[in-house]
């Protein structure tokens, strides 16, 4: 079976090497068209003027935030499992980015609220579960960094994870509440009745980009992290993960 | 195409600064993050490469 | 396993960990000492206009009770890891979450039970009365148990990790989010005339949900710490 031939990080190793450049260069041309679109094909917002093109990066970016932390997650159960190190590798390979994307949609989003709505930040539920999110990624990755025994950084991590999954959309669902409590500020996130086609269209190739990237991204980095965790224990004659390294010699 | 010319597009009908702050400060976060991946990389093969090598590399280098 | 030993073995627990708590009563006096003081620092910084004490008054006691019981958090497992009497709990053959339940109560009744015993008090302090100070005591009695089981799941993962201390509120305090919104919401909707009744079930329901997936959570890390 093709899945137990690369759950070994020696396998997985070279295939996602092979892998990358093609995610890469589909994520730049996936970029460089939804932003063609974006800023040319798709009309001028009758309500928000310009400003409504923010989310061609914003919606991708909170989109991809919540689901890098489900994927995290995910790998983190299934580590916790089958007790897989490949699966706590990529767990550990996913948070960063996850977290700058919910950055990034903490920041695009306080640029686009500021023009929409005259505030930086309004305690919707949406941006408070993306704050919660980021803390939790926060949580996530110093609680790895903290622990300096492996195999329980990458236990106790995913255990954090994993209850943080549950956190999320409650947390989604009681600021819902509590707005609909305190009334003044409901505010509606939604961009009007209806998009044009050529928006949502750009709208969803950005997306689609910054997942391509995000794949691409977290493959580099696992490779890194399979580098350093494995380098000096069990790969010691493996040189075809460098070949480099023996012609140096 | 609804630019009349490059500074009507720059302006992006007065919310320019709202626009391009998010456009750039996004490109530059992924930016970073791939320097500093190739960084990581560069780093964790020098230290695999002096493993293999074992020791003694480290006064040639 | 019978029903019977089942609670013989959570009710030992708890009677053994009451017992050390008595043991060490300045523990839990400083908990209550520092929920006092820190609730008394709002009038002193917010101002003593009576009607803002009473609109902050919901959030401040809540997110007091909060931090009391985040501090409080570090005696829930770090002297029976220290003199290992928690290697041997794991190795007992009651499930680990079930003692982990009687040692998590046994928190709350030392540094839950006495911020819900005190909280009529401190709300007087803020202007509440009647049926609103009746929620908040509902509130915190049904929300402080939820927050010392969300809280042992973190006191079990940073077990034994430098800057354990505030790593714990790091983890713990984003998990805590539900319990704030919906505590702190009974007392305000009830003020506000709507009854708090809506907002109770909620933390209700949070207390349901983290006392089935709490324990086992909170043992699972525990396995891990220990290993």
């Amino acid at each position: 079976m093709i899945w137990s031939k690369y759950s070994a990080p020696q396998a997985f190793y070279p295939l996602a090497g092979r892998l990358i450049p093609w995610f890469a260069t589909v994520a730049v041309i996936l970029m460089v068209v939804g932003l063609y679109m974006g800023f040319f094909v798709a009309p001028t917002d009758f309500q928000q003027g310009e400003s409504y093109r923010i989310i061609f990066v914003h919606v991708p970016a909170a989109w991809m935030s919540m689901f890098l932390y489900v994927v995290m997650a995910v790998w983190a159960g299934v580590g916790m499992g089958l007790n897989a190190r490949l699966s706590f590798m990529m767990a550990q390979a996913i948070a960063p980015t996850g977290a700058m994307f919910t950055f990034l949609a903490l920041l695009t989003g306080a640029m686009w609220g500021k023009p929409t709505w005259g505030a930086w930040w309004v305690w919707d539920a949406r941006l408070t579960s993306e704050l919660i999110l980021l803390f939790q990624y926060a949580g996530v990755m110093l609680l790895r960094t903290s622990i300096d025994d492996l195999r329980r950084a990458d236990r106790s991590s995913a255990v954090f994870a994993l209850v943080g999954v549950v956190n999320v959309p409650i947390i989604y669902y009681s600021v819902q509440w509590w707005n609909t409590l305190h009334q003044g500020a409901s505010v509606s996130m939604a961009t009007g009745s209806k998009m044009a086609a050529t928006m949502l269209m750009a709208m969803l190739i950005m997306t689609i980009a910054f997942w391509m990237y995000s794949i691409a991204v977290i493959l580099a980095r696992v490779r890194c992290v399979m580098v350093e965790r494995e380098s000096l224990s069990t790969w010691d004659e493996k040189a075809a993960a460098m070949p480099q390294a023996v012609e140096a010699r | 195409m609804q630019w009349g010319s490059a500074s009507e597009f720059f302006a992006m009908g007065g919310y320019g600064l709202y626009v391009w702050t998010s456009f750039i400060a996004t490109a530059l976060c992924m930016v970073w993050e791939v320097m500093a991946l190739w960084r990581r990389r560069v780093a964790a093969r020098a230290e695999q490469r002096a493993a293999l090598l074992g020791g003694t590399d480290e006064t040639a280098a | 396993m019978s029903d019977s030993s089942m609670w013989v073995s959570i009710s030992g627990i708890i009677r053994r960990d009451l017992l050390l708590a008595m043991r060490r009563w300045s523990d839990a006096a400083m908990s209550v000492f520092f929920l006092v003081i820190v609730v008394s620092l709002f009038p002193l910084g917010v101002g003593p206009e009576p009607a803002v004490l009473r609109t902050i008054a919901p959030g401040v006691l809540w997110v007091a009770a909060l931090l009391t019981c985040l501090l409080s958090l570090a005696r829930v497992f770090t002297p029976d890891y220290l003199d290992g009497v928690l290697e041997q709990m794991v190795l007992v053959p009651q499930p680990l979450s079930l003692l982990v339940l009687g040692k998590v109560l046994a928190h709350w009744v030392i540094s839950g039970l006495p911020v819900v015993l005190l909280s009529p008090l401190l709300g007087l302090q803020f202007g509440l009365e009647g049926e609103a100070l009746g929620v908040l005591v509902l509130s915190l009695l049904l929300g402080t148990p939820t927050l010392s089981m969300i809280g042992a799941i973190g006191a079990a993962l940073v077990l034994g990790v430098r800057g354990s201390g505030l790593l714990v509120a790091l983890l713990v305090l984003p998990l805590y989010v539900p319990v704030l919104i919906f505590g702190a919401g009974a007392v305000t909707s009830s003020m506000a005339g709507i009854g708090g009744e809506a907002n109770l079930s909620l933390l209700g329901a949070c207390l349901v949900l983290s006392l089935f997936l709490a324990p086992w959570a909170t043992a699972a890390a525990l396995r891990i710490a220990l290993e």
